[in-house]
């Protein structure tokens, strides 16, 4: 790793500059992961009395348990139906807003102050909207002749919560493709104006392919999102069911510990958890890498 | 636009305008909601109008709260969440400005070694080892605190990786004409460097605040005391008790977005700095 050609020299500054930050690291990050690994090998009786170790018992339960197995499907759906339709929402909107030369931060300003709202709360507005008894999109749907009910119906249920979880995602996703469109050279797209390309033609064929960065871009970091992030649209909205319909593996990880005191358990979903997200990171990051060479 | 044709601007306007529509739909019926009597929301559709109750469903809200949900009155979560979130991005940008300033313009043994250890807190969410995290604070005795809602969150990298990065592009001849000119290192810290770095500074600033003001699960689980609730989860507790009031409720959920939208829409252009520049 690269420093300036010309240092300051010093024995014991550069430790004390640091030593805040890795102070902070060790005590709430170092020391609780160590935790969650060496949890994940004991299991606790039903009193707490007594504590075993058991080795990777308690992963080999997780896998083999139905509920487990069920969060791994329901966190799929969830993170690619978010990542779906916010992406493909951002998309379209950040394509129209790069026609624009006037309007455009007038259509930015009204497009981007979602990412400032918590999931939480996202979650109570999306909640309130399709309330079976007083909100809105019930009723219309009621006149079409659907009945909507997310207290009862799984499907209904993580329909709200992709619908609370893209929502508040479609700000971020707008402005990294208005960014990579805004990239994209002016003269490409001429060219193939007078070569005769229609808008949907150069779309499809030009402006899409030179997307792909962005798009993969996003599409990590979506699905970290989705996958991470929204514990408090779920958590305000539908705890996991109906009978473990939203119930995602971030959510199970706080239900088994908290609610369910199943320790062990928890901390083995934890660390299956850590070693997802570090999967995750290394490949944005061999993507980012790439993407500077493009 | 490369070509003039007077239908696809029509088409491209409609389209805008149904995705602003949408986007400002859940936010729209909330300030509707709060602004109705509390009979209103219990008469099967929600009107699609603004009532006449907002001002005192405001009022109420930011001075009692709705008491039989244990919740303090919504100007004391307000005031909770505005401490934590201006601790957690205060604390953040510190300590990362002065580990960044170690990491660049030392060389010292372990360089690599806390680099790499700083580096990977970059990637676990707090959510994802929640409960060993809880039992550490717990054992320190730092449940029910500002210190315990804020200081297990500023442990986090990417505004040291950030700093880092910055501190890369400054030209060598600073540190050197620094030198000449006898500067010690936090001489040229604070005269040079800081200066230097006031719109990276304003603009993770933002992304901070929101960050901070929007935590939900980890004051959830460590405050019991609702002279600390903050807001996002002070909402949480009232929607769900038996029968909640949505137009108390409602009103609650407006102050509770107010601050960081007006933050977005006030500094867009640092926000857009701030959240591209982390990411990247």
């Amino acid at each position: 790793m690269q420093t300036k050609r010309m240092t300051f020299p010093g024995r014991f500054l550069p430790y004390a500059l640091l030593a805040p930050q890795v102070i902070v690291t060790l005590i709430f990050f170092i020391w609780p992961a160590g935790q969650a690994l060496y949890q994940s090998l004991l299991r606790e009786d039903a009193f707490g009395l007594r504590t075993t170790f058991v080795g990777l018992e308690n992963f080999a339960r997780l896998f083999r348990d139905g509920a487990y197995l069920n969060s791994l499907s329901v966190t799929v759906v969830f993170a690619v139906g978010t990542t779906l339709l916010s992406m493909s929402v951002a998309l379209l909107l950040a394509s129209t807003v790069n026609r624009m030369i006037r309007s455009r931060s007038t259509y930015t300003t009204l497009l981007v102050w979602p990412y400032a709202i918590a999931p939480a709360i996202a979650g109570v507005l999306w909640w309130f909207i399709f309330n079976p008894s007083i909100g809105i999109v019930p009723y219309i749907l009621d006149m079409v002749g659907y009945q909507w009910n997310h207290r009862n119906s799984g499907a209904d249920a993580m329909m709200l919560v992709i619908f609370a979880a893209a929502w508040k995602q479609i700000s971020y996703n707008f402005l990294f493709f208005l960014a990579g469109l805004q990239s994209i050279p002016q003269s490409l797209i001429e060219a193939s104006a007078i070569d005769g390309a229609s808008p949907m033609k150069r779309f499809w064929t030009i402006v899409f392919p030179l997307l792909t960065p962005t798009t993969f871009f996003l599409m990590v970091v979506n699905v970290v999102y989705a996958m991470f992030d929204t514990f408090g649209i779920i958590h305000a909205t539908t705890q996991g069911g109906p009978a473990q319909a939203t119930n995602t593996l971030v959510y199970k990880v706080y239900a088994d510990g908290f609610v369910g005191l199943n320790l062990g358990s928890s901390a083995a979903q934890s660390v299956i958890l850590m070693a997802i997200v570090v999967a995750l990171t290394v490949v944005q990051f061999r993507f980012i890498e790439r993407r500077v060479n493009y | 636009m490369v070509e003039n044709r007077p239908w696809a601007n029509f088409f491209a306007h409609l389209t805008l305008m149904i995705g602003v529509a949408v986007v400002v739909f859940p936010v729209y019926v909330a300030l509707v909601a709060s602004t109705q009597a509390p009979g209103d929301l219990l008469r099967g559709t929600l009107p699609m109008l603004p009532g006449a109750h907002g001002i005192e469903n405001f009022t109420r809200m930011w001075q009692s709260g709705v008491s039989n949900a244990g919740a303090p009155p919504a100007g004391m979560m307000l005031w909770n969440s505005f401490v934590m979130a201006m601790a957690i991005t205060i604390g953040k940008l510190s300590i990362s400005l002065l580990s960044a300033f170690a990491i660049v313009y030392f060389r010292f043994r372990f360089r690599m070694f806390f680099f790499w250890l700083i580096f990977i807190t970059l990637m676990l969410p707090v959510e994802v080892r929640i409960i060993p995290t809880f039992q550490v604070v717990a054992d320190l005795n730092m449940l029910n605190s500002f210190a315990g809602l804020s200081i297990p969150l500023i442990a986090s990298a990417t505004a040291t990786f950030l700093f880092r990065q910055f501190f890369m592009t400054i030209p060598e001849e600073m540190l050197e004409a620094a030198r000449v000119d006898g500067a010690g290192p936090l001489k040229f810290f604070k005269d040079i460097l800081m200066p230097l770095s006031v719109t990276n500074i304003a603009a993770l600033f933002v992304i901070m605040f929101i960050y901070g003001w929007n935590q939900y699960l980890w004051p959830l689980l460590i405050t019991t005391d609702p002279d600390y609730y903050t807001i996002v989860m002070g909402i949480q507790r009232m929607t769900s008790e038996e029968n909640p009031q949505w137009h108390l409720i409602m009103a609650a959920v407006v102050m509770a977005a107010l601050p960081p939208v007006l933050v977005i829409l006030f500094m867009q252009r640092l926000f857009v700095k701030g959240l591209t520049e982390t990411e990247k």
